[in-house]
């Protein structure tokens, strides 16, 4: 098999908590990130999903070295990357890219449309074979905007037209992989499949890769080929996306999974949902053992001792002691 | 009228008459609505262009600020005629005991106090500007440097500073050969007042670099590479127009009635040059007996500060309408 274009080993990143004043000192590190590994494949989607703060958008951010990571390793392409520099960093930007989940707060309100697409290329010094504004209007009409409205500004548009202001940003530097943090969780459902269908074409027509996040699981299941789940900082299952809806192994996949409303009165008032109990940890001082335990109906003495290793159930793989 | 698959309405005529506004369009389409804003800009430029334009309006109607008419005096120093010997020669009346026309001696001084206020205006936002965007951007130990060095202006006694250090101050300008006598006044003037002023601009622009870094799209500019210095000028810097616009209509008529305490304390400027701090301490003595000059530069005085504030203000209501910044 070729080289995955992304392989991410024991990916960690700890924000420390500092005292306030002159001498100020590490009271202790928020572990947003706790060792996560995972490879993704040339075109190919890996959704990675879980509640809000369990460090999904804290690893895409890493890995894209918005971060600087704390410990583990990111390989793109092979190249190890996980130290270098800004200036090592900027010739790969143009291959990796990324889109926000806030199309609010992820446009300057400043600068016109055209300007903020442009920016890309200035920020790279490349220019595109028939000048910056017919490849900036060639995306925009690309993404399903008005090329016309070039020099306009962020705030004449809705929500989705921003979302895909965004995308076609990202698309501009022709990169291999795109890190979707949520792209389309601020946007209303009807205007989230367009986003979503968007995303689909683009990755066929560009050869993209996507580190898609989401919290909703069926937003992933739609566009992801294999799907992690996290929690507090940890992968707690990856796999096959089909095998992960039908058949999980995790309890907290399970739990997950029990969430999701069936659009058929009938069938949804049978569904049997896990209610877990308890809030999710604070990662400064996560739990021993399984970080899971706290909330995890099976939970026995093992888990609270003892971390369970990554193994492998068919083609899932599984961090728990006790797997269905 | 067509609809595209997100719900936008693409109606090609209208669409070309609603041309797309930038955010400053917006902003002056607010400001016109504003009736206060509009009066007090419209103050503010009558006594800057006064300023602006004094010799040629002492030119036109025939006074010179350093011209003094006995015939408008009595021996004794007492004007001659109602309200403070205001005529056709003397618009505004003279000054008791010399004889200058009040009116120029007025016109002449707002220029040497606006450009006192102006320069030290522009100055302490400059430096505020780039000492607070830089600590706010890079955080951690930048921060922790400037923010003392801030800290430490902010708690020092600037008002008793400035007066115990002016006479050997002045004298160390002279010396060097920078300035003489009254623009040596003027150079030690603006400096202090920029020194101690630009602290508690950087607080604020600080504060509002501190949020904006956090901000996505400086994510989505680092994400494609770019440069501290691109991310401080092109993501940054656009977004602080509206503080620093109303900043500066807001400090400018402090450092004008900053100039004239100064000036009246004895710190600035001194005679035969005028100031409206050296004019308003004059009148003080004929307060009583000729209250006319007493008035006309106390209230052109508070007429200014009064319609700058209200001007920035205005600015601010129309720059950002949910802006809380004082």
């Amino acid at each position: 098999m070729a080289t995955p274009i992304l392989e991410v080993t024991n990916l960690a990143k700890f924000f420390p908590i500092q005292s306030q004043g002159i001498f100020s000192r590490v009271k202790g590190d928020n572990k947003a990130v706790n060792g996560i590994s995972f490879t993704l494949n040339a075109g190919e989607t890996l959704g990675l999903v879980g509640e809000s703060g369990c460090g999904k958008s804290t690893a895409g951010r890493t890995i894209l070295k918005l971060y600087e990571p704390t410990s583990g390793t990111i390989k793109f392409e092979g190249e190890d990357i996980t130290s270098y520099s800004a200036s090592k960093m900027k010739p790969l930007r143009t291959k990796m890219q990324m889109i926000f989940q806030d199309p609010y707060s992820s446009l300057n309100p400043r600068h016109t449309i055209g300007s903020i697409i442009a920016a890309s290329y200035e920020i790279q010094k490349i220019t595109p074979e028939n000048g910056v504004k017919r490849a900036v209007q060639d995306l925009m009409e690309r993404v399903g905007l008005n090329p016309e409205h070039y020099n306009r500004y962020p705030h004449e548009f809705s929500g989705g037209q921003r979302q895909r202001i965004g995308i076609a940003r990202a698309l501009a530097l022709k990169p291999k992989f795109i890190v979707c943090d949520e792209p389309v969780s601020a946007l209303d459902v009807s205007i989230q499949a367009q986003v979503i269908n968007l995303l689909d074409d683009l990755r066929d027509d560009f050869g993209l890769s996507y580190l898609f996040i989401a919290h909703d699981l069926s937003v992933v299941q739609h566009i992801s080929q294999r799907v992690a789940v996290m929690y507090l900082g940890k992968i707690m299952e990856l796999a096959p996306t089909e095998e992960l809806y039908k058949n999980p192994h995790h309890p907290y996949t399970k739990a997950l999974l029990s969430a999701i409303p069936i659009p058929d009165p009938i069938l949804e008032r049978k569904r049997e949902q896990i209610i877990l109990s308890g809030d999710i940890p604070n990662p400064v001082n996560p739990p021993t053992g399984c970080v899971f335990n706290t909330r995890c109906w099976k939970a026995q003495e093992k888990c609270r001792t003892t971390e369970p290793v990554i193994m492998q159930i068919g083609a899932s793989q599984v961090a728990c002691h006790f797997p269905d | 009228m067509a609809t595209r698959e997100d719900g936008a309405v693409i109606d090609a005529p209208q669409a070309q008459i609603l041309t797309s506004r930038s955010p400053r369009e917006l902003a002056w389409r607010r400001f016109k609505k504003n009736k206060v804003g509009i009066a007090a800009l419209v103050t503010s430029l009558f006594f800057v262009s006064a300023a602006v334009f004094a010799p040629l309006i002492a030119w036109a109607i025939n006074i010179d600020p350093n011209e003094r008419d006995s015939s408008a005096i009595t021996a004794r120093g007492q004007t001659i005629g109602r309200f403070g010997g205001i005529s056709w020669d003397h618009p505004l009346g003279v000054e008791p005991g010399i004889g200058y026309d009040i009116l120029a001696r007025l016109i002449y001084g707002a220029r040497i106090s606006f450009l006192v206020a102006a320069i030290a205006t522009l100055s302490t936002v400059f430096v505020g500007l780039m000492i607070g965007v830089v600590a706010g951007y890079f955080r951690s130990r930048t921060d922790s440097v400037l923010g003392r060095l801030t800290d430490f202006l902010l708690a020092f006694p600037s008002f008793f500073m400035i007066i115990a250090l002016s006479a050997p101050m002045i004298a160390r300008i002279e010396k060097s050969g920078l300035a003489r006598d009254n623009s040596a006044r003027v150079l030690y003037l603006i400096l202090v007042l920029a020194l101690f002023g630009w602290p508690y601009f950087s607080r604020i622009m600080r504060s509002q670099a501190l949020s904006l870094r956090e901000r996505d799209f400086v994510s989505a500019s680092r994400a494609l590479g770019a440069s501290h210095t691109r991310i401080i000028f092109k993501e940054l810097l656009p977004n602080l127009w509206t503080p620093v616009i109303v900043y500066l209509s807001l400090a400018l008529p402090g450092y004008l009635a900053a100039e004239a305490i100064y000036s009246y304390l004895g710190i600035g400027v001194q005679p035969p040059a005028a100031t409206w701090g050296l004019l308003i301490a004059d009148s003080i003595k004929y307060v009583m007996s000729e209250p006319t000059y007493f008035l006309i530069p106390s209230v052109s005085l508070i007429l200014v500060v009064l319609s700058f504030n209200l001007l920035g203000d205005a600015v601010r209501d129309a720059l950002d309408p949910k802006s809380e910044l004082t």
